[in-house]
């Protein structure tokens, strides 16, 4: 096996664990997340060979054509960028599911936890290892779904289920934009990979079509990694069970779109409103979201809302364009899956072990959880930019870039300082407090958590804690290779704890006299934004469900007016429609047949075309239903005789028996509907149905007349005179055409005609009351009768 | 239907059309015929049958539901078209084969089966339709 084998092993290996996952638990128990774990550190080891080639600047790509006619291959692309993230993903989620082994242990379903979990694993590898435009989007999408399965895990509760529909709503919808915006990209540059659109990036910059492209990808972008006024569904989210949370809404699948925009940096990004866009939308989600945050008193709807916070912050250094801007994003995403993978599974081990989440229910944990303490603190500290840990190298290289003069990055900076203080506020109120203090009588008996639940956070704190002390090592391994993947130049990251006076570590240290401030008035600061909400009362939140229940009744309405269950009213629609098809585009570009010039026909012909006319007559003048079916047989057989005598055997023998079976079926149907034995309808109600038939009927004639005025093109007729006997072995040029020339169009129709078979049979047994089931869906009666 | 001339002929015109549904089935490839038209002219003996003899007596004539004899058929036809990719050509492409029985040189196609398979899913649709519609009384 090569390389590029074992890469695409890796890609794929996820999803094979998945589908081994259900038995595995079944043997072994939660035990079986310790095997399951080995696939991640399996993908881990597998993407850790190839950190010296991209240190060194290279990339890897590799892959297989998937669908060549359309130029979409099946290719990935591992560079600076996209190993970092493969290696937060392996690597967390190796933890995550040792985490879920001992969080969901005797849980009923917990074999389909870990195939989901895998799933999502395999998703977002894919995402982020993804070269060509269409497995991107399609690895999108998986994450998504993956992430709607996980959160919608609890499936009973209503919360849990309206949680997971509205994130599929929103981060699908987006993934929707996000796939325009790439056939936008597509259509500028002819390119659908993005190792050859690196090098385009003026070309697209150029095009009338990039405003269209950037706010198609800012689309994706910004509901996948909930940038207001599309954060709402990450906070309803937190209904997943706590390693979903601290693994797709913390560490990786949020920050898909970030690396969305980090993988177009060098494409989209250093223009004007690349510049103010994703700034603005990125201070506004910090602010909004620390506020938010510091609102709630449930220890992972405050870490949700600072992961709101955090991506907004990321969001707004992509796109901020100063000096040390990226690098910050760098040291800044990874310090943040770091701490905040930890902390939230701080917050599932508190959750677990005493029965609440309630930071004011909680207090004096210390002493019976004191690993746990102690492992929430170190996330806390590299939470609140302290050091020693890897969050201070971030938060320093963060006011690195905003300590320039000037009336922008002094704004930016001073949103940053209040966002970052409530953040350090609320890192404190989730590490500390319940820790703290006199001990709180809790629902269940507080005591350390087993192994399987601190390994997890307690590696990840650690981890932040290295990478701070071998920073070296981890920027030229890691930050560094990332940081020139998203410039698109090289660039080199040298942040490290060694004292650096200047401006940056003035901000930061004001950042911790404020945050400390906010901590002290946690309780009040707290009131007084609940009381501003209240105030307000309409969030994004409620405008979704408002949406989803104005559509639900629009579609009603609609339906409603369209289907509205009588025969007549549709046939009266198809054959007004199709008199329109014929009858107006002739008149409109003036292609009106000539009139026709009629050859001498033969008495027998002519007396056959004269019993059709009278079969019709008759069918006009018939008393009863029955007797009108029957006379339109005549009329059919009567054309089928034509078809006979014009040298079409075939034709005609089918004609025959179609006309003899529709006059059987017709009369069965009569006999079924048990309708009245003849039309009683007045006149002024049949006369419109005849003007219809009249103009279907000029149509059809006028099309024919038209049809047959132009030269015969013999072109098919000889061709199949020639070959059939010679290629196909049947001398029967009709019967070779169905079923050797055009084979498989008949089969095709074979299949239409059994679907037809089986549409009728279920219409047939449909019982009555079809009625009061359309009114079922209702969402008006659905409402009030609740 | 209560008829004594129509209920004793019927078997008998029932079981001479069936035949010829067979026989112009089998003949399409070089006269008129086929697939199409054989399956509709089944399709004719079996509803005279039912009008003569009842719905239940044809379902129990004809053994399979409707609709599986149509499946089945189905099924032939697609598996005729598969069968050319085993030999490497196309999907869909005519096989076709030779062998020699009781002195007879018999001509086999998968054109053939495919044409049997037309054949059942057109006996299969519309006898299910036209019984479906007879029994009215029944459900």
């Amino acid at each position: 096996m090569n390389v590029a084998d074992l890469t695409f092993l890796a890609l794929c290996l996820p999803f094979l664990g998945a589908l081994a996952a259900p038995l595995l638990t079944r043997l072994f128990g939660h035990n079986a997340a310790w095997v399951l774990a080995l696939i991640p550190v399996a993908i881990f080891a597998h993407f850790t060979g190839f950190s010296a080639d991209i240190a060194r600047g290279g990339t890897v790509t590799g892959g297989y054509a998937w669908v060549p006619s359309f130029n979409v291959s099946f290719s990935w692309l591992v560079d600076g960028l996209s190993l970092t993230f493969i290696l937060l993903i392996s690597g967390i989620g190796a933890l995550i599911v040792l985490y879920a082994g001992g969080y969901l242990k005797g849980h009923p379903h917990q074999g389909r936890f870990f195939s989901f979990l895998l799933m999502f694993m395999g998703s977002m590898l894919g995402l982020v290892a993804s070269d060509s435009f269409l497995m991107l989007f399609v690895f999108w999408e998986m994450t998504s779904i993956t992430s709607f399965l996980l959160i919608g895990f609890d499936h009973q509760r209503e919360a849990a289920r309206r949680a997971a529909f509205q994130a599929l709503v929103v981060t699908g919808g987006g993934g929707l934009f996000l796939l325009a915006g790439l056939i936008v990209l597509w259509n500028i540059t002819g390119v659908t990979q993005f190792s050859g659109l690196a090098s385009l990036g003026p070309v697209v910059k150029a095009s009338p079509l990039y405003l269209a492209a950037l706010i198609l990808v800012l689309g994706g972008a910004f509901t996948k990694s909930a940038q207001f006024p599309f954060h709402f569904w990450l906070p309803n989210a937190m209904e997943a069970p706590t390693p979903v949370s601290a693994y797709l809404h913390s560490a990786t699948m949020v920050k898909a779109g970030v690396y969305l925009l980090m993988r177009l940096n060098p494409v989209l990004g250093g223009t004007t409103e690349w510049q103010i866009i994703l700034p603005v939308f990125g201070a506004a989600t910090l602010l909004i979201g620390a506020l938010l945050a510091v609102r709630q008193t449930d220890l992972k709807l405050m870490l949700a809302y600072t992961t709101m916070s955090s991506l907004g912050l990321l969001v707004m250094l992509t796109g901020f364009g100063a000096p040390y801007a990226i690098e910050a994003a760098v040291l800044y995403l990874v310090a943040h899956s770091l701490f905040k993978g930890a902390l939230f599974m701080v917050a599932g081990i508190i959750d677990h072990e005493t029965g609440t989440r309630d930071v004011t229910r909680l207090g004096g944990l210390r002493s019976a959880m004191p690993l746990t303490f102690a492992i929430a603190m170190a996330a806390a500290i590299s939470m609140g930019g302290l050091p020693p840990f890897f969050g201070f190298l971030a938060k320093e290289e963060v006011y690195a870039a905003l300590s320039a003069f000037g009336p922008r990055s002094i704004t930016f900076a001073a949103l940053v300082i209040i966002g970052n203080a409530l953040m350090f506020a609320v890192a404190f109120g989730v590490a500390l407090m319940p820790f703290v203090g006199k001990p709180v009588a809790t629902p269940k008996h507080a005591h350390e958590a087993p192994l399987l639940l601190w390994l997890g956070p307690g590696l990840l704190a650690l981890a932040g804690l290295a990478a701070a002390f071998l920073s070296g090592t981890v920027h030229a391994l890691i930050s560094s290779p990332m940081a020139s993947a998203i410039a698109g130049e090289a660039r080199t990251v040298t942040m490290s704890l060694e004292p650096h006076l200047g401006v940056p570590l003035a901000l930061s240290a004001l950042t911790v006299v404020v945050g400390i401030g906010f901590y002290l008035g946690l309780a009040r600061l707290r009131a007084g934004i609940a009381a501003v909400l209240t105030a307000i009362g309409w969030g994004p939140d409620r405008g979704f469900d408002q949406a989803i229940r104005g559509l639900v009744r629009l579609s009603f309405v609609v339906t409603r007016r369209l289907q509205n269950g009588r025969l007549d009213t549709y046939m009266t629609a198809t054959f007004v429609m199709v008199a329109v098809v014929l009858l107006v585009p002739p008149f409109l570009f003036g292609e009106l047949a000539r009139p026709p010039i009629f050859p001498s026909i033969p008495l027998h012909e002519f007396a056959i075309m004269a019993i059709a006319v009278i079969g019709l007559v008759a069918v006009l003048l018939a008393k009863d239903r029955l007797t009108a079916i029957v006379s339109l047989g005549i009329q059919g057989f009567s054309v089928a005789v034509i078809f006979l005598l014009y040298g079409a055997p075939d034709l005609a023998f089918t004609q025959f028996m179609i006309e003899t079976l529709a006059v059987v079926i017709l009369a069965l149907v009569m006999t079924r509907l048990r309708l009245s034995p003849s039309d009683h309808r007045p006149l002024r109600q049949t006369l419109p149905d005849a003007a219809i038939a009249l103009a279907c009927g000029l149509g059809a004639a006028l099309l024919l007349l038209t049809v047959t005025e132009g030269p015969f093109n013999t072109a098919l007729t000889d061709f199949f005179n020639q070959y059939s006997k010679t290629i196909a072995h049947g001398g029967n040029v009709v019967n070779v055409i169905i079923v050797d020339f055009r084979g498989t169009d008949t089969l095709g129709e074979i299949a239409v005609v059994m679907i037809a078979g089986l549409a009728v049979l279920s219409l047939v047994r449909l019982r009555a009351g079809s009625m009061r089931r359309i009114a079922d869906n209702d969402p008006e009666a659905e409402e009030a009768g609740r | 239907m209560k008829s004594l001339i129509f209920r004793t002929a019927a078997p008998l015109i029932v079981g001479v059309m069936l035949l010829f549904s067979v026989f112009v089935l089998l003949r399409g490839h070089n006269e008129p015929g086929g697939g199409f038209i054989g399956g509709l002219i089944a399709v004719a003996a079996l509803s005279i049958y039912g009008i003569a003899f009842g719905v239940e007596t044809v379902r129990r004539a004809i053994v399979f539901h409707p609709l599986a004899i149509s499946g089945a058929g189905l099924l032939l036809a697609t598996l005729s078209g598969l069968l050319s990719m085993v030999f490497h050509v196309p999907f869909m492409s005519g096989l076709w084969a030779y062998p020699v029985i009781l002195g007879e040189e018999i001509p086999l196609s998968s054109v053939m089966t495919f044409d049997i398979g037309v054949y059942l899913v057109v006996v299969g649709a519309v006898t299910s339709i036209a019984l479906s519609l007879e029994e009215r009384g029944e459900d």
